[in-house]
């Protein structure tokens, strides 16, 4: 039955063998299933809280003080919390707060990393100087900066940005400087400098191209973890001010009622989930589409 | 300065590496992967450095371009010292001298198609408008035998032989006076090796440029070279122009070099002299002429003195022309 079932979306298929299909353009795709799987979540999930003004049905921070802890209904899709605010609403807001979490602390944690990785890697008088400091950052839990960050000044996005970047950037530093001592030795940068290039351009044309697929890959992993630390930062109540919603925020207030009504922290529970998982998804199957020796093995 | 005086003089070159002290250790001694090295290359000329694994043939050809900074000793081109250079000063000599690599894979930036690679030098000192350098560049991938459409494709998608062409067009960009040829075809497929040599000597017959060729395929060297020095163990033991060295060779290891040379026909006789073990560490080369722990001439002389590279009359080899320069007690 299968042969005159066939879909009209195969007519171009090659008569004779029993393979399905694919246009060329689509391999690339089946190759990276949780490449594809992981971006497609990851794009659903920016759209809703790009979108949020839009999409949500409330005013997050709209106090219903008649309408506490509802079930899921029709008017209130992921029911309401303990002062009566919307739930969907606060979750599709709360997404954009996860996501400038991650998308700013893996991009500038990247710069960073970039620029003094490749200065301790290229420029060895400043090598032990920028590792030592590196180390000394490393030493700095993010929790514990959080919480100085809070006593010193007023709680912001900011603040948890910045106590999420500080430990972060000593790990792309490390990585960067350990693919720019690689790199520096490889004939290509030798025939550049014989070629009578700079030291910059070096730098920029044969050095950074070359790192770009561990960086982006490293990135993503940042970014995942970013997020995560964000929710725990605010569920611990040193995050993000609890005018703002946020996952994890939400889930602190949440916390105490889960009891009685375990939907509070269900719907943003979830969304970390898959949020986090999207981008693990997106890490691993970027690392395996950018990385060639695995490609050819494949 | 003088028309005749050589392009190249390289005078007393010396490369020590120090192991850097770690602490609570002793000092440990330096290898000495070049230990005194003296040679001129005039212009047009190709002068050869040939010797086994490790004697420091690239180290030498390096260092004459500064890729490695030498411990001491002079660079001379057209008399003046490229050592004493400070770096912005060598990176404008850099146009004098090119060097093309063994490893035609690794000396590319993968991610730069061969067009861009060409490019660099011309970039880099700026003496062409954007379409002087797109001619240029077309001009020179005719000269190494590359097809203009070549230029739009990135290294991966040529075969060794086109890669180390283009390679060669980019020494060849900023109109060198010397390029050093760091084992340029021993990457290569034989077949290839053959149209590579051809090219380069081509190349020189065209533009008058010198090469120092550094080998150890003794068949190639004795198809391009004009003279040759053979080194072993951080020094040059023989240097003589191609027909002396190659007929009436002197020094023992030279002799033993030239007899390790396959022949074509196998009913040939042939005295194969072998030589036995490694060569002696670089880190701890034998006192005196560094050869004679292998040496089957050697004398207890040889151990105590170092024999010094010095001009040798030739009465045997018909074509022999120039000095002829050989480090033993013996010969």
């Amino acid at each position: 039955m299968m042969p005159s079932s066939a879909p009209s979306a195969l007519k171009n298929a090659p008569p004779g063998d029993g393979t399905v299909f694919v246009p060329p353009r689509w391999r690339w795709a089946r190759k990276h299933p949780t490449l594809i799987l992981g971006a497609v979540l990851l794009l659903v999930v920016a759209f809703v809280a790009l979108a949020a003004p839009w999409i949500a049905t409330h005013d997050p921070q709209d106090i219903d003080p008649l309408a506490r802890m509802q079930l899921p209904s029709s008017e209130h899709w992921f029911g309401t919390d303990a002062l009566g605010r919307d739930v969907f609403s606060r979750t599709v807001w709360g997404g954009r707060v996860s996501l400038i979490v991650g998308i700013s602390v893996a991009s500038v944690s990247a710069l960073l990393g970039v620029v003094l990785g490749l200065l301790a890697g290229f420029v060895r008088r400043l090598d032990g100087i920028v590792m030592r400091i590196m180390d000394g950052l490393m030493a700095i839990p993010g929790i514990l900066l959080a919480i100085a960050l809070m006593a010193v000044i007023r709680a912001s996005l900011t603040t948890v940005i910045v106590a999420i970047i500080v430990p972060e950037v000593p790990r792309v530093v490390r990585l960067v400087r350990s693919l720019a001592l690689t790199l520096r030795e490889q004939l290509f940068v030798e025939a550049a400098h014989a070629v009578g290039t700079r030291l910059p351009t070096i730098l920029l044309r044969h050095v950074l191209p070359n790192m770009v697929a561990p960086l982006v890959v490293q990135a993503t992993f940042i970014a995942a973890s970013a997020v995560l630390l964000e929710a725990a930062l605010s569920f611990l109540g040193v995050g993000v001010p609890p005018t703002t919603p946020s996952w994890g925020n939400m889930m602190a207030e949440g916390r105490n009622f889960v009891a009685v009504a375990f939907h509070i922290i269900l719907y943003p529970g979830v969304l970390l989930a898959v949020t986090v998982l999207a981008i693990n998804l997106l890490g691993d199957g970027l690392r395996d589409a950018l990385d060639p020796r695995l490609a050819r093995q494949l | 300065m003088n028309a005749t005086d050589p392009l190249l003089r390289v005078e007393g070159l010396r490369k020590h590496y120090v192991s850097p002290r770690q602490w609570f250790s002793r000092p440990r001694p330096s290898v000495q992967a070049v230990d005194g090295v003296s040679f001129t290359v005039a212009r047009s000329e190709t002068l050869s450095l040939v010797g086994e694994s490790g004697c420091g043939k690239t180290t030498t050809a390096k260092s004459v371009m500064r890729l490695i900074e030498p411990t001491a000793g002079s660079v001379l081109l057209d008399g003046e010292n490229l050592l004493k250079l400070s770096p912005a000063q060598m990176r404008q000599r850099r146009s004098d001298v090119q060097i093309i690599f063994q490893d035609p894979y690794a000396s590319l930036s993968p991610r730069l198609r061969a067009g861009e690679i060409v490019a660099e030098p011309l970039r880099n000192f700026r003496r062409h408008s954007a379409a002087e350098r797109d001619e240029r560049i077309r001009w020179l991938f005719s000269k190494v035998g590359l097809r203009p459409e070549a230029i739009d494709k990135y290294p991966h998608e040529f075969s060794g032989g086109q890669r180390q062409r283009l390679g060669i067009a980019r020494a060849l960009a900023l109109q060198p006076k010397l390029i050093i040829c760091d084992e340029p075809v021993s990457a290569l497929d034989v077949s290839v090796q053959a149209q590579v040599v051809n090219l380069l000597m081509d190349l020189q017959a065209e533009f008058g440029i010198a090469y120092l060729f550094v080998a150890h395929d003794l068949s190639v060297v004795r198809h391009i070279s004009h003279r040759v020095a053979v080194m072993y163990l951080g020094r040059i033991v023989e240097l003589a122009d191609r027909e002396t060295l190659f007929n009436a060779p002197r020094h023992p290891y030279t002799q033993i070099l030239l007899s390790a040379v396959p022949v074509p026909n196998p009913r040939t006789p042939t005295r194969r002299m072998l030589l036995q073990g490694d060569p002696p560490s670089p880190a701890n080369p034998p006192p005196g002429c560094r050869f004679h722990t292998r040496c089957p001439l050697a004398q207890p002389v040889c151990k105590e003195q170092t024999p010094p590279l010095s001009t040798r009359k030739n009465p045997s080899s018909p074509g022999g022309q120039g000095e002829h320069l050989v480090a033993c007690h013996f010969r």
